[in-house]
């Protein structure tokens, strides 16, 4: 059997990680971030946000441990995801580029 | 005479048409083999359905005035013909019913992997159907197949969630049969039976998967918004609210660009192995047409502002959109090269599967090169909505599969009925159908260059406008009568045809090595798969590959070895 | 000839096992290959499903970066205390379904019925606590639209003053995204649970073992799928904007 049974200790240093990572978000979120620049709020928000789902999917879903098809599957749709996003907001980015009369 | 093959002595008396009897063992079923046989029914009425539209579209258009309809009438007549034809036949037509039958048994597999999913969408797909059916039946839809907004949320007065709720539906049938493709051909082909042995039909099906798991969702998501705004009135794409009419078109090309390729993508699958095979000739490169379904797959996503030119877009996104564009043209003039290149020196026969490839080779370039006009932004402005552009996606969807629709159903008929179809019968039929196909639509490629507007029931009375407009009737006529014969035919040899042979066709194709029609099993035996695709052996050798009939071929030549002595 | 034959015969007898499992199922040549072909199914319907919230995430960003000021107003009138609390929630719901499949995967009948239980447990003080802001918002006249007949949309401009250049309709839009996907997300929770009580049945039963535990795991990923949905939702639409709240 290929299958990798991953400890009750990864499990629970991964939970302690979430469950820090849910605090600290919402313990920045009530701080005025923008002296660093401006939407600092946000960036730290989403990347505290990214961080918890890598984890969750890298340890409670056994990604890590899984063949390089998963991996494939995983990076598919993220990529998808972003050509969606990137390709309509190349839209609404540079509307506003071209100045006419509307 | 390593071959170890699992060919069938002789015909078993037990296959899965005969396995069990009765409505109950059909609706029930979970072979891949009756539930594709299914989706060929429902395929085949939604067919019907929307061909009867397109001809009540075409004899509108016989005269310039709007004497057989209303115009909101003519609206709902061609927008049903567009979301019967687009959601409920050309999506599933291909994958559904050829890829359900073939592509377990392409790759030695006993069935797909989720067989009580394959026959949930089956009934989801019929759920959808009927779901639309009741829409048209309670007064019909007006918005064009596309319900753009804010039409269909703020001004139709037609039954818009109906339907969507109908194409939302069916999008998950579409969803369970590419997820099963791609998990049957990742984890269940048999021993021997590498990535780059697979037949190229089970490429392009890998790559149809792809876009149907990765685009189907968004559609579902934008229609089900649509229904939202419409029901419960929430500025979501209303701009007087707030809302940006063209963050819908965004998210309903997102899918419906890359769902064109659902549909051509198995029919380039289709024609690459009936190019192959007919010409009995490995396919001149093989990883080329193979990886460029791929490309196609993944390019696909990278173009939809190209339908959005016009639609106030920005301008920048519109460049990007077009270049994209271009691109898309690479993989698909690869394909096209590549079976030029497999034509040459080929020993070619143009029994009727043949026919049909060759003719989607005729249409696809037309389609395709005229492709090339709408992505270009400065033309495209100038034909935009305009009979050009109904041309144009005509040639490539409808030909593109129509063509390999008929064409594997011909060609792989013996395999899924055990019968012969009647030859010549069908090499008129696929001539008539070709001829009738391009008197359709290629005088719409010129009446819309000159500016005819598509989705109007009547326009200006201008001699040569109706004289295009009388011969694209014509040739719908032609191209009407011509889908009625082989609809005939194939239904008549279910009884009366030939008795076909495990291999009638004489080829190397993994299909080819069980009985036909072949057992539940698919297989008596596990195959164990030694060969590379299209492998043409030279003859001595092809007796050890499988059993051959030469009775079943009335053109086979004299000099042939006979197969039959060991 | 004869040869060929008999290393195919032997060939599939070697594809499947002797002895098969009763849960193997017919087209399988054994319970590996099915436990791949079952995981594999269930990421791709995972990225299905990535692209189905994903239309909404993109409608969500496009509308956010259009009209910020409404979304930050309308965004600090959620009760980030319960969206925090339903965060934690459904941590540990992950955890404790995390350690339903290391139960199934060693054996233990008992420790695994208990969380899976847990998880059910928790999976449906989520809902709970969700309905209670559902309930907050339909108090406040937030649910937008007409979609509860006679109770429209309506923002009190006298406790909460618009900001400026902030129209109804702009918060509105904020209102309709945070009912859609956290909807969206509840009836993900929801087929979730029942899922779970599938699983509880068998599990009941004594269905998994350590050699057949596939569905316990599948049903794994699907659920910390959803908690990921939350992970994202959580600071999208309660934390961000929270630092100008007055």
């Amino acid at each position: 059997m290929s299958e990798h049974i991953v400890s009750k200790k990864v499990y629970f240093v991964i939970f302690g990680a979430l469950i820090a990572g849910t605090l600290l978000t919402y313990v920045a979120a009530l701080q005025d971030l923008d002296f660093i620049f401006h939407g600092a709020n946000t960036v730290v928000a989403l990347t505290i946000a990214v961080t918890k789902a890598t984890l969750v999917v890298l340890y409670f879903m056994h990604v890590r441990y899984s063949t390089r098809l998963t991996w494939v599957i995983v990076a598919a749709g993220l990529f998808w995801l972003m050509i969606m996003f990137a390709l309509t907001f190349s839209d609404y980015f540079s509307r506003g580029w071209l100045s006419y009369p509307r | 005479m390593e071959e170890t093959l699992a060919t069938p002595s002789e015909t078993p008396r037990v296959n899965y048409l005969n396995a069990r009897y009765g409505l109950k063992s059909w609706l029930l079923t979970k072979d891949h083999k009756r539930i594709a046989l299914l989706y060929l029914g429902g395929v085949s009425l939604f067919f019907l359905l929307g061909g009867i539209y397109a001809m009540l579209i075409r004899i509108e258009l016989l005269t310039p005035k709007g004497d057989l309809f209303q115009s909101q009438t003519y609206n709902k007549v061609f927008t049903q013909h567009g979301i019967i034809m687009v959601f409920f036949f050309l999506i599933p037509a291909i994958p559904a019913v050829l890829g359900n039958f073939l592509v377990p048994i392409m790759i030695g597999a006993k069935d797909l992997a989720f067989p009580r999913i394959n026959l949930l969408s089956w009934y989801i797909y019929m759920l959808g159907g009927i779901l639309t059916i009741w829409a048209l039946l309670s007064g019909g839809v007006d918005t064009g197949w596309t319900f753009y907004v804010p039409y269909s949320t703020n001004f139709s007065n037609t039954y818009v969630v109906l339907a969507g709720l109908g194409v939302f539906v069916s999008g998950f049938s579409s969803i369970l049969t590419g997820l099963n493709f791609i998990v049957t051909i990742h984890t269940m082909r048999a021993p021997g039976m590498t990535w780059f042995r697979l037949p190229l039909f089970i490429w392009s099906h890998y790559a149809t998967s792809l876009i149907m798991i990765l685009g189907t969702p968004v559609i579902a998501i934008t229609v089900l918004l649509v229904a939202l705004e419409r029901i419960a009135h929430i500025g979501i794409f209303d701009p007087r609210l707030g809302g940006d009419p063209v963050l819908f078109q965004h998210m309903f090309w997102f899918y419906s660009h890359p769902a064109v390729y659902i549909m051509i993508l198995p029919s380039m699958g289709v024609i690459s192995e009936l190019i192959a095979n007919f010409s009995r000739k490995n396919i001149f490169g093989y990883s080329f047409v193979a990886f460029s379904s791929i490309a196609i797959a993944v390019f696909g996503f990278l173009v939809w502002g190209h339908h959005m030119f016009v639609s106030s877009q920005s301008i920048y996104a519109g460049m990007i959109f077009s270049f994209l564009s271009f691109a898309v043209a690479i993989p698909s003039a690869v394909k096209v090269f590549n079976w030029s290149a497999t034509l040459f020196r080929g020993s070619v026969s143009y029994d009727t599967p043949m026919l049909y490839g060759l003719g989607l080779i005729g249409l696809f370039l037309i389609g395709g090169m005229t492709g090339l006009f709408l992505a270009a932004i400065g033309l495209d402005v100038h034909v935009t909505d305009t009979y050009f552009v109904v041309a144009h996606f005509h040639y490539v969807m409808v030909g593109g599969t129509l063509m390999g629709y008929l064409g594997g159903l011909h060609y792989w008929w013996p395999k899924i009925s055990g019968r012969m179809y009647p030859e010549s019968w069908g090499r008129f039929a696929a001539l008539i159908i070709f001829v009738g196909f391009n008197l359709t639509f290629f005088p719409q490629f010129v009446v819309g260059y000159m500016g005819m507007p598509r989705r109007y029931h009547a326009y200006p009375d201008i001699p040569i406008w109706q004289v295009l407009n009388v011969m694209s009737t014509a040739g719908a006529t032609i191209l009407g009568f011509g889908m009625l014969i082989p609809m005939v035919y194939l239904i008549w040899s279910m009884r009366y045809g030939r008795a076909a042979s495990a291999n009638p066709w004489a080829l190397p194709g993994l299909e080819w090595r069980t009985s036909s029609p072949p057992p539940t099993e698919n297989f008596t035996v596990t195959p164990v798969v030694t060969w590379e695709a299209y492998e043409f052996a030279p003859p001595e050798e092809l007796k050890v590959i499988g059993k051959l009939e030469p009775r079943d071929r009335a053109d086979y030549p004299p000099d042939y070895p006979a197969y039959t002595e060991s | 000839m004869a040869e060929g034959h008999a290393i195919t015969h032997e060939g599939a007898g070697a594809q499947r096992e002797h002895h098969a499992h009763a849960a193997l199922a017919h087209h399988f040549d054994n319970l590996e290959q099915q436990r791949e072909a079952g995981t594999i199914g269930m990421w791709v319907f995972l990225v299905q499903e990535i692209m189905f919230f994903g239309g909404l995430f993109l409608a969500y960003t496009v509308y956010r970066w259009q009209f910020p000021a409404a979304f930050v107003a309308a965004s600090n009138h959620l009760n980030v205390r319960l969206g925090a609390t339903n965060t934690i929630v459904l941590i540990v719901s992950s955890l404790t379904m995390a350690l339903a499949v290391y139960y199934a995967q060693t054996g233990s009948r008992r420790n695994q019925l208990i969380f899976l239980l847990v998880t059910m447990a928790l999976g449906t003080t989520f809902l709970v606590i969700k309905g209670i802001e559902y309930y907050d918002k339909y108090r406040d006249h937030l649910i937008p639209g007409s979609l509860i007949p006679g109770r429209p949309f309506h923002w009190d401009t006298v406790q909460h003053p618009l900001p400026i250049g902030v129209s109804e309709h702009n918060l509105e839009m904020f209102f309709w995204i945070y009912f859609a996907m956290t909807g969206l997300h509840a009836l993900h929770m929801i087929i979730g649970l029942g899922i779970l009580a599938y699983l509880v049945y068998y599990a009941y039963k004594g269905r998994f073992t350590p050699e057949y535990h596939a569905p316990v795991e599948i049903s794994g990923l699907y659920w910390h799928f959803v908690d990921i949905v939350w992970i994202f939702l959580f600071p999208l639409l309660y934390l961000l904007g929270r630092h100008l709240e007055h």
